[in-house]
């Protein structure tokens, strides 16, 4: 690892262990932006960790951005992070002028399509997108849509009667957005290399792989401590074989996770997708694995709103969802490998990972 | 309380550069993918095994005065894992070049460097490990085979099992008890360089299930051994035997060595396989894409100089559930029975890894022993 990395990596653990405990979780949790959270996430510059030197970024570099997100992903960070990183990268590689606060991206889901049609001097957009990551806290939506064959980038804040609320399993905000008639008159540009709509799938895919193994770390912490601490039968309960395996299991998981996150963070320049599809899903079932066996050690207290568990467990749900759920990404990656073929599967594997 | 870290595998051109040559090597001295021993995986060839070593390729990390190249273990991780995924015939020199080699040049008399390393490193010794007993397995501790100190050197009395190789070796590694029984249950034992050539051995063939013959039930009748088969210090039988292990752990071998399953059920599985089969490739090619990851890491560690038995059995956990679990995917994608011997590859190699499948979870310490020692690493015992 860089020292660069390790730098960031440092000033993001200081950062969110001072400005994220579960009151800030709760708090979001009931609607309420943590605006301290994200001023100070704005002022150290993460949002910012993904914009190209050659763009005007900082030159952070995408593995030590992802080495952040793992971290905000570890204390459940409830902020559109990743999300506002891509946006930022989108909006800058494309040319287009920056937008201040809080930003998102669409379409998410991989069914939804956005239109983009000229009407005279402005743009006319067309479509809705689900589950649109913080869209009514967001102070813009970047959306990658197509026009005339030509993938276009559209930058825009969204009027509040065209949002309808909904949440992931973890409470943070997912929100539809009907997009159909929706007027731009500026911040309409080509979309570069890298921008396109399934760029943005996997980019954002990547990022998930970053928040879900700084969860499982945070997962196997608690467990361990819990294990530790919670006395049965005269002696703690980390004693007993049939629980250490489950935890030796979840350490497993969690090193899967972190794998497969680097994975994505090597591919991330050139959005590999065969890297970023072994990651995502890798991760993601990971994600699966280990909120089962944290919640077995834990028992019924892990089952309770109060228990910080809930903070990883709920997000690793959601995440393991979002940007190409595991069956998404294995399908694509098996068609890879019969196209590779027998013969060339191993260098496929190789010249991957 | 102790997270382990895997930190990811660092970038080595050199380790690349050499990857190109080990597979024209392989695609040029390789029999055809049909032969029944390379689908029976790992077979043994001396032959093979020579040329291997005339490429440098056998103890290459070990140092020049004794046969060594002095390359780097990325550089021996990338030669292994390439010969692995070929299915190349290795079981020659496999366990010298990973386990037994690395012993003596840690723990080995000057002389006994001289005299093993650089055959070894020819391809013209080969090595058996002589741990379990009858009455010890995963309590290795417990072993009772004995070597009692006599005038010059040593009598041995007791038996090994499940011993591979052990008929077909040159050498066995053996672990046995030199001293008394003690309140530490470490204590007292130590490793023997034995000559498989020494009278007062008989080694005698166990079959598996499957009915091939690789392991062996190895036993001595006063074998007298002189002083200088000892290897290391008498009495460090433990700590060395230790160590060992955790060279035997943490290589690739534990996910890669079924991986020509993965070759012949992607070449069946044609270029337009239904939905259920892409997804349930892709998922077990997402699978060695993270282990291999996970073992390049452990193999940056051993380059590093550290001894990381914990994160080697921790990947090994890992592999070895997951070659088990491509024996359960494939056979639910196609077909065909998996039948032994039959000229349709992907059939033969099935039949033979659904009934190897059990061993992989046993062998080099069960899975329930690498648990626990992933406890301990974990800080939890
Ligand atoms: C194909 C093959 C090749 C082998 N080659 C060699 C070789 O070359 N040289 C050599 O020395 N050995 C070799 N072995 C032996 C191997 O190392 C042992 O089989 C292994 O250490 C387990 O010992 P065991 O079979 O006696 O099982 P046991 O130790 O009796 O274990 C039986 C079951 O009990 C469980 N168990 C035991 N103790 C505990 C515990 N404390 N906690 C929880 N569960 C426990 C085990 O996990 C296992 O599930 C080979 C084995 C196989 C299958």
């Amino acid at each position: 690892m860089s020292a660069a990395h390790d730098l960031l990596t440092d000033s993001a653990e200081r950062l969110f262990g001072t400005l994220c405990d579960q009151a800030v979780g709760a708090a979001a949790e009931a609607g309420v932006w943590p605006e301290a959270l994200w001023r100070a996430v704005e002022a150290a510059g993460f949002t910012e960790a993904l914009v190209p030197e050659e763009c005007g970024g900082s030159g952070i570099g995408a593995a030590e951005a992802c080495g952040a997100l793992a971290v905000a992903g570890q204390f459940a960070a409830p902020i559109p992070l990743a999300e506002t990183m891509l946006a930022r990268r989108f909006l800058a590689r494309a040319g287009l002028p920056p937008i201040a606060g809080p930003l998102t991206v669409a379409p998410v889901d991989r069914r939804d399509a956005v239109t983009l049609e000229r009407a005279g001097a402005v743009w006319r957009l067309g479509g809705r997108v689900r589950r649109v990551p913080w869209a009514r806290q967001a102070a813009a939506l970047v959306l990658v849509t197509t026009h005339d064959g030509e993938a276009m980038l559209v930058a825009l804040a969204v009027p509040a009667e065209r949002i309808v609320a909904g949440r992931n399993l973890a409470g943070e905000p997912r929100d539809d957005v009907t997009l159909d008639g929706l007027i731009v008159a500026e911040n309409v540009a080509p979309a570069p290399g890298g921008c396109t709509r399934d760029d943005l799938l996997a980019a954002g895919a990547a990022l998930r792989a970053q928040q879900i193994a700084g969860a499982a770390a945070s997962v196997l912490a608690m467990t361990l401590r819990y294990a530790g601490e919670r006395v049965q039968f005269g002696r703690p309960i980390g004693k007993f074989q049939a629980v250490q395996h489950n935890i030796a299991m979840l350490a497993g998981e969690t090193a899967s996770a972190a794998a497969a996150a680097d994975m994505a963070a090597a591919a991330f320049e050139k959005l590999d997708p065969l890297a970023i599809a072994a990651a995502k899903l890798r991760a993601g079932e990971a994600a699966s694995r280990v909120a089962a066996l944290a919640h077995q050690v834990h028992g019924a207290i892990g089952f309770t709103r109060e228990f910080a568990l809930q903070n990883a467990t709920r997000r690793l749900w959601s995440w393991r969802e979002e940007f190409g759920k595991e069956a998404h990404w294995a399908e694509r990656l098996g068609r890879a490998a019969v196209a590779a073929g027998g013969d060339g599967l191993w260098a496929m594997i190789t010249a991957a990972g | 309380m102790s997270q382990l870290t895997f930190a990811p595998p660092v970038p080595a051109p050199e380790a690349e550069a050499l990857r190109a040559e080990v597979r024209a090597f392989l695609a040029a001295e390789l029999p055809p993918v049909s032969a029944p021993d390379r689908l029976r995986l790992g077979g043994r060839d001396p032959a093979f095994s020579r040329k291997v070593a005339a490429r440098g390729w056998i103890g290459m990390t070990w140092p020049k005065r004794y046969g060594g190249r002095e390359r780097s273990a990325l550089e021996r991780y990338v030669v292994q894992e390439e010969m692995l995924a070929a299915g190349a015939p290795v079981a020659a020199h496999w366990v010298a070049d990973r386990q037994s080699g690395p012993n003596i040049l840690r723990n080995g008399s000057e002389a006994q460097k001289n005299f093993f390393l650089p055959r070894i490193a020819a391809g013209e010794c080969s090595f058996c490990i002589g741990m379990s007993e009858p009455d010890s397995g995963s309590d290795l501790a417990a072993a009772r085979t004995r070597a009692a100190p006599v005038q010059g050197g040593f009598l041995v009395n007791g038996r090994k099992i499940w011993t591979s190789n052990a008929h077909c070796a040159d050498y066995m590694i053996l672990f046995c008890r030199t001293g008394e029984k003690s309140e530490d249950r470490h204590a007292g034992a130590s490793q023997f360089i034995v000559d498989l050539r020494t009278p007062g051995i008989t080694v005698r063939p166990i079959i598996d299930l499957a009915g091939l013959h690789h392991f062996n039930e190895v036993i001595f009748e006063d074998m007298f051994l002189p002083e200088e088969s000892l290897l290391g210090g008498l009495g460090d039988g433990w700590r060395q035997v230790s160590g060992e292990l955790a060279f035997e752990r943490s290589g690739p071998e534990r996910f890669l060595s079924s991986f020509r399953l993965m070759v012949e059920l992607t070449a069946a599985l044609g270029a337009e396989p239904s939905e259920r089969a892409a997804m349930a490739l892709g998922r077990l090619v997402a699978h060695v894409m993270t282990l291999r990851r996970l073992s390049r890491s452990v193999a940056g560690m051993l380059q590093a100089g550290r001894e990381p038995a914990v994160e080697a059995a921790l990947v090994k956990d890992l592999g070895t559930s997951f070659e088990q679990e491509v024996v359960e995917i494939a056979r639910t994608l196609i077909e065909d029975e998996p039948a032994p011997g039959s000229a349709d590859a992907l059939a033969a190699v099935l039949a033979h890894l659904v009934q190897h499948a059990p061993s992989f979870s046993i062998r080099g310490g069960t899975r329930e022993i690498l648990r626990g020692i992933i406890a301990r690493g974990l800080g939890l015992r």
